[in-house]
């Protein structure tokens, strides 16, 4: 009966092989003929789009303050421990600002946590994946790197207002 | 000729074979990093040099620099031997492969075949069994299960396929009449092939010389996925290479075999009728057996990268249920053919 032929079960002609190894051989030839993938990397960078996560950085506005209130949420989610907030107050109308934040780069698991809980939409996740340390002191990364212009960071924030 | 000039041409022949050989290892692994980057749509080793070009070298010098471990089981003496044992047979067997009519040059006719000998094909097959010692030395000489498992599939598997082997270059015999590979080349002028002919024993061998050089679908003894490495798990450095050289150096006598017993040899097919000038003729011959060459070991790196290996099962009984009958069908067949039209 035909119904009780077991999938595994080979036909004749499968059995043979042949015909069965010259299709597997052509569908390999058809392929080496094909346009390749491959981006010659340090010459030609790929460039992600909005729903990439690369480093977190933190946003900096216009006037050159950041947004980071310091509620030290972020430092709360993060589930690999990597980032340190030490808030300080000012004089400013938004009185608490972060007197130290760092990310820790080689704990970072690009998770997204921080930016997702942020009340402040001040700390995103940026293109950057080119990340390399010479020493773990190299890795944590200050307030120095992590603040970012506002307007380098709108793919990412345009993306998050329509998805979150 | 003398003995000295006999001499002096051979050490020529060897040396100019040996090195073509070496060359042609060395690019042979840069174009199976290639193709199988092609097949998987990647472009592959691009960096050193022009296209790549000087990969091979930089893949030696690599090898070279790193430390040679042996491992604290081991049975040193013959842990050592074994990768020279590798080398020794795949650089021998190519003594006895014609690559051109006889040369005329100053006086002198020199056949483009390093030794002329009359058991040319029981001495490539002599040779090649003996390859199984290497492999199976270096799994058990290196204290290691997953080395001996590869050792033990590798002497099972070539004692299968060498049967089949035998048996069908028995049909090629037949046709010919002898065991010189010259004249196993000559016995095919024409369009005679022995691939059309007897495409049956074509099949056959072609399969078990896959299985010979251990080649993917049927590279068991090294089964990355299964035995780590096989039998070259606990080799390094140089060793390494000697088993990776000797692989490729297998490949290329697989596919001169193949060319010489079945495609004819350096024969380019009816060329002697035009009248081209004896020189014109020999350097023609030779670039079509190179050319028949690079085409096999085109076709040996476009199936390791088309398809899957066989389980262990199923190499057995392709090897004894199915090779063996076949090969067997095929100097009967040869037999018929040479009854009926006396050839
Ligand atoms: S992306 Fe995840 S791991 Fe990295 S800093 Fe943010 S919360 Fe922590
Ligand atoms: S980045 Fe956002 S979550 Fe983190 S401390 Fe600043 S305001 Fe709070």
């Amino acid at each position: 009966m035909a119904d009780k032929r077991r999938k595994k079960d080979l036909t004749f002609l499968e059995r043979i092989y042949i015909p069965e190894i010259i299709k597997g051989l052509l569908l390999t030839l058809k392929n080496m003929l094909k346009p390749k993938f491959t981006m010659q990397y340090p010459e030609e960078k790929f460039i992600p789009g909005g729903s990439y996560r690369g480093r977190p950085v933190l946003v900096q506005e216009e006037n050159g303050e950041e947004r980071c209130v310091a509620c030290g949420l972020c430092s709360r989610v993060c589930p690999a421990l990597a980032i340190e907030v030490q808030a300080a107050e000012t004089q400013r109308e938004k009185e608490r600002y972060p007197e130290k934040f760092e990310i820790n780069m080689i704990r970072c698991i690009f998770c997204g946590f921080c930016e997702e809980v942020c009340p402040e939409e001040a700390i995103v996740m940026s293109k950057d994946y080119e990340l390399a340390f010479t020493s773990r002191e190299d890795a944590i990364y200050g307030k120095d790197k992590l603040l970012v212009p506002v307007h380098q960071l709108k793919d990412r924030i345009e993306f998050l207002r329509s998805y979150k | 000729m003398s003995i000295w000039e006999t001499i002096i041409f051979s050490l020529i022949k060897i040396l100019i074979i040996v090195h073509v050989m070496l060359i042609t290892v060395s690019y042979l692994v840069y174009f199976e990093r290639k193709i199988s980057a092609w097949a998987q749509n990647r472009l592959g080793p691009n960096r050193v040099g022009w296209k790549g070009l000087l990969q091979p070298f930089a893949d030696v010098l690599k090898l070279l620099l790193k430390e040679d471990i042996v491992p604290n089981q081991a049975n040193k003496p013959i842990h050592t031997l074994a990768p020279l044992l590798a080398l020794f047979v795949a650089f021998t067997t190519y003594a006895v492969i014609p690559f051109g009519p006889d040369l005329k040059i100053f006086g002198y006719t020199i056949p483009l075949v390093v030794a002329d000998i009359n058991v040319g094909i029981l001495y490539v097959l002599a040779l090649t069994s003996l390859g199984v010692y290497a492999i199976t030395f270096a799994g058990w000489s290196s204290g290691s299960k997953y080395s001996l498992l590869g050792g033990i599939r590798s002497s099972a598997q070539m004692i299968s396929y060498e049967i089949s082997m035998g048996f069908s270059i028995g049909g090629v015999l037949l046709l010919s009449q002898s065991l010189r590979p010259e004249a196993i080349v000559a016995s095919q002028s024409g369009w005679m092939w022995n691939a059309i002919l007897q495409p049956i024993g074509f099949i056959t061998f072609l399969v078990s010389a896959f299985a010979e050089t251990n080649r993917l679908p049927f590279d068991l003894p090294e089964a990355e996925p299964e035995l780590v490495g096989g039998f070259h798990t606990e080799y390094s450095s140089m060793k390494f290479a000697g088993f990776f050289l000797a692989e490729y150096a297998n490949m290329i006598i697989a596919s001169a075999l193949i060319v010489t017993l079945y495609l004819g040899g350096w024969q380019f097919p009816y060329l002697e009728t035009f009248g081209l000038p004896y020189g014109w003729y020999v350097a023609i011959s030779v670039l079509t057996f190179l050319f028949k060459e690079a085409l096999l070991l085109f076709f040996f790196i476009w199936v390791r990268w088309s398809l899957p290996r066989f389980r262990y099962d199923q190499l057995m009984n392709l090897g004894w249920k199915v090779m063996f009958p076949l090969s067997l069908l095929n100097i009967v067949w040869v037999a018929g053919l040479i009854m009926i039209f006396k050839i």
